[in-house]
C-alpha cells in the first residue's frame, strides 16, 4: 500500500479522496490554489502545498507543480479525481516517468479511449454497438440508399458543421432527398463545404452509464448502471441507480458488453462507459468511455455497498479488488442531486459568494458529500458544484420521498442554488414514473419560460 | 391551507394566539440558526492535527522591511548553484533586474529564479535545501 497519496484536485472530490486515504491509514497531501486556502480539503489533509493562484490554468492544471509537490512531500501516488488532469495522458506519462503511481488506467489506455474515433472503433471491434453512421455521402442518391440501410430516423450532418447548422433530422422517406439538399446547401453557405454524412437518430434517448472496475489479479467487473438522463445542456443535474428504464435482460446485455470491452483493452482501475438507450429501452449504443472516477459514483456505492475511491487506491497499489466488491449485488435505490451555486430562475447564472448559513440534511439514508461549511466563500474560478446530496431507500418510491424530505431540510443562505429547481423536478409525475430522457429538462425549462 | 399551499399561519389577538402549521417553517428556522453566535466567517474549523504547510519560510518576519520576493513555483530551494559554490546573493547584496537569486529544483530541473527588478536584498527568508510552495517568501528586497 502507498505511504502517501497526493490529491491532484479540489472541492468535494478532494475531500472524498482524503477521507478514503485516512480510513486506509495512508497519509494524504492536498494541493491548493490561493483561492482555496480555506477549503475543507486543505484543512483535513495531513499536509498541504500551495501550487498557484486561483485560476485553474495557473494551479490545478499545472502538471509540473503537482509533480513538484509530490516530490517535496515524498508522495508515492497521485489520485487525479475527476476533471482537471484526470484524463490527461501526458500527465499520467509524467507521473510514471517520475516514479509516482498514477491512480487510474495507463497513459496508453487513457489516450486510446480519450480519442472519440479510436474509442468508437475499439467498441465496434469488440462487439459493442455504436450509433450507426456513414462516411461522407457523394450525393443525395447514395445518401438515401445509406439512410434506408441505417433505418430512419437519421440525422443528416454537415461534416464542417457546428452550432446546429447544416443539420437536418429526417423522419420520413419521401422527405429525405430534399432535406439532404437543404442541409448541404446550408453547409455551403455557412462553412463553404457541403459534404454531409448520416447518423442514426436515437429519439428521446436515455443516458445510461455502466461503472466498471478492474484489477491486476484478472478481475474485470461491472457494478451496474446509473441513469443520468436528467441533464441541462449535457450537464447532469440528477442521477439514479438503478435506471428505472432498464429491463433485467438489457442490464445483462449492456453489462456483458461493458466487461467485454474493458477485458479487450486490458483496462485497469475504475472507469465508466456511457451509452445512449432508446426510449423503448430496447437498443443501446456506445457513446464514450471516461477513464476516471465520475462525479456521480456515490449512487453506485450506496446500492452496491462498495467504496470506489478505496478500491481505486487499492488496485493502483497492486491489490485485488475487495471480496465484497467482487461479490456485490444491488440493494435498494439511490438518487443524487448535484447542488450547484447557480440561479436556476435566472438562466443558471453562477452564484459565487459567502455562505452565511449552511445546514445540511441528515437521517437514515442521507449522505452529503461537500467541502463547504457555514461562512465559506465559494470562489468564482471553478465549476459551481458545492455539494452532492445522495439518498438511498429500499425502493425507488422511498428514495424519492427521502430526497424530497432532504432537499426540504437543506438550508444554504447567502448564495443561490439549484435546490428549488431540483425540488420541482422531484415532484414532477415524469420523474415519479421514471419516464424522462435527455431532452426532458430542456423541454421543462422551455415550458416554464426559463 | 393545503389548497393554498400555506405552511404557516399566525394570528395574534388580545386574548388568544392561533398558530397553524402545515410543515416546518424553514424560514423561521433559518433565521434562528443564522442569528446564533458562531465562529467568525474566516476561521476554518480547527482540528487536532492541523495541516502544516510545507512552507520553508516559517520564521515570522521581524520588521517587515522591503518587498517580498515570493516563489513562482513548487520545489526545493537552493541558495547556491552547487554545494561548494558561493551563494547567489547575500543579505545586503545589490541585485540588478534579471540577476539569478536562487535555484528552485523540481522534476530534476534546476530552475533559476531571477530578480524582477533591481534593489538590495535585505532579508534571506527561505532556507537552503527546504521545500517551497507557490507564494512562499524567498527574500525581502528594497
Amino acid at each position: 500500500m502507498f505511504q502517501k497519496v497526493l490529491v491532484a484536485n479540489r472541492g468535494e472530490i478532494a475531500l472524498r479522496i482524503i477521507r478514503a486515504c485516512r480510513e486506509l491509514d495512508v497519509a494524504s497531501v492536498a494541493v491548493y490554489s490561493e483561492a482555496d486556502i480555506d477549503s475543507m480539503h486543505v484543512q483535513l489533509a495531513d499536509e498541504a502545498v500551495c501550487i498557484g493562484p486561483g485560476p485553474s490554468k495557473d494551479s490545478y492544471l499545472k502538471p509540473d507543480r503537482i509533480i513538484a509537490a509530490a516530490e517535496i512531500t515524498g508522495a508515492d501516488a497521485i489520485h487525479p479525481g475527476y476533471g482537471f488532469l484526470s484524463e490527461n495522458a501526458r500527465f499520467a506519462d509524467i507521473c510514471e516517468s517520475s516514479g509516482i503511481t498514477f491512480i487510474g488506467p495507463s497513459a496508453d489506455v487513457i489516450r486510446m479511449m480519450g480519442d472519440k474515433a479510436t474509442a468508437r472503433a475499439t467498441a465496434i471491434a469488440n462487439g459493442v454497438p455504436i450509433t450507426p453512421g456513414s462516411e461522407i455521402m457523394a450525393d443525395a442518391d447514395e445518401a438515401y440508399a445509406k439512410a434506408m440501410e441505417i433505418g430512419l430516423p437519421v440525422m443528416i450532418k454537415a461534416t464542417a458543421g457546428g452550432g446546429g447548422r447544416g443539420m437536418r433530422p429526417c423522419f420520413k422517406e419521401e422527405e429525405f432527398k430534399s432535406l439532404f439538399q437543404a442541409a448541404s446547401n446550408e453547409a455551403v453557405a455557412c462553412f463553404g463545404n457541403g459534404d454531409c454524412y448520416l447518423e442514426k437518430l436515437v429519439l428521446n434517448p436515455h443516458h445510461i452509464e455502466f461503472q466498471i472496475i478492474a484489477d491486476s489479479h484478472g478481475h474485470f467487473i461491472h457494478l451496474g448502471e446509473r441513469d443520468c438522463s436528467m441533464q441541462r445542456r449535457n450537464q447532469k443535474i440528477i442521477e439514479e441507480c438503478p435506471s428505472p428504464l432498464l429491463s433485467p435482460e438489457m442490464r445483462q446485455r449492456m453489462g456483458d458488453a461493458s466487461v467485454a470491452l474493458i477485458k479487450a483493452i486490458n483496462y485497469q482501475n475504475a472507469g465508466t462507459i456511457e451509452y445512449l438507450v432508446d426510449a423503448a429501452g430496447e437498443n443501446f449504443y456506445f457513446m464514450e468511455m471516461n477513464t476516471r472516477i465520475q462525479v456521480e459514483h456515490p449512487v453506485t456505492e450506496e446500492v452496491m455497498g462498495c467504496e470506489l475511491i478505496k478500491e481505486q487506491i487499492r488496485v493502483a497499489a497492486g491489490e485485488s479488488l475487495s471480496r465484497h466488491v467482487l461479490e456485490a449485488t444491488p440493494r435498494g435505490h439511490a438518487i443524487e442531486c448535484r447542488i450547484n451555486a447557480e440561479d436556476p430562475y435566472n438562466k443558471f447564472m453562477p452564484s459565487p459568494g459567502t455562505i452565511s448559513l449552511w445546514y445540511a440534511p441528515g437521517g437514515k439514508g442521507v449522505r452529503v458529500d461537500t467541502h463547504v461549511y457555514s461562512g465559506y466563500s465559494v470562489p468564482p474560478y471553478y465549476d459551481s458544484m458545492i455539494a452532492k446530496l445522495i439518498v438511498t431507500g429500499a425502493t425507488r418510491e422511498i428514495a424519492i420521498a427521502r430526497m424530497k424530505r432532504a432537499l426540504g431540510e437543506f438550508m444554504i443562505h447567502g448564495i443561490k442554488t439549484t435546490i428549488p429547481f431540483q425540488q420541482e423536478i422531484l415532484k414532477h409525475p415524469d420523474f415519479e414514473k421514471g419516464t424522462y430522457d435527455i431532452g426532458w429538462v430542456g423541454r421543462f425549462l422551455e415550458e416554464k419560460g426559463l | 391551507m393545503n389548497e393554498h399551499g400555506l405552511t404557516h399561519f399566525d394570528l395574534s389577538k388580545k386574548d388568544f394566539h392561533l398558530k397553524l402549521k402545515k410543515g416546518p417553517d424553514m424560514e423561521e428556522l433559518g433565521a434562528l440558526l443564522a442569528s446564533l453566535p458562531s465562529a467568525p466567517a474566516q476561521a476554518a474549523p480547527q482540528f487536532s492535527a492541523p495541516a502544516p504547510s510545507t512552507a520553508a519560510g516559517a520564521a515570522p518576519p521581524p520588521a517587515a522591511e522591503g518587498a517580498e520576493i515570493t516563489s513562482p513555483m513548487v520545489g526545493t530551494f537552493y541558495r547556491r548553484p552547487a554545494p561548494d559554490a558561493p551563494d547567489f546573493v547575500e543579505a545586503g547584496s545589490t541585485v540588478s533586474e534579471g540577476q539569478t537569486l536562487c535555484i528552485i529544483e523540481a522534476m530534476k530541473v534546476m530552475n533559476e529564479i531571477k530578480a524582477e527588478r533591481s534593489g538590495t536584498i535585505c532579508a534571506l527568508v527561505a532556507e537552503d535545501g527546504n521545500p517551497v510552495q507557490y507564494g512562499d517568501v524567498l527574500f525581502r528586497i528594497k
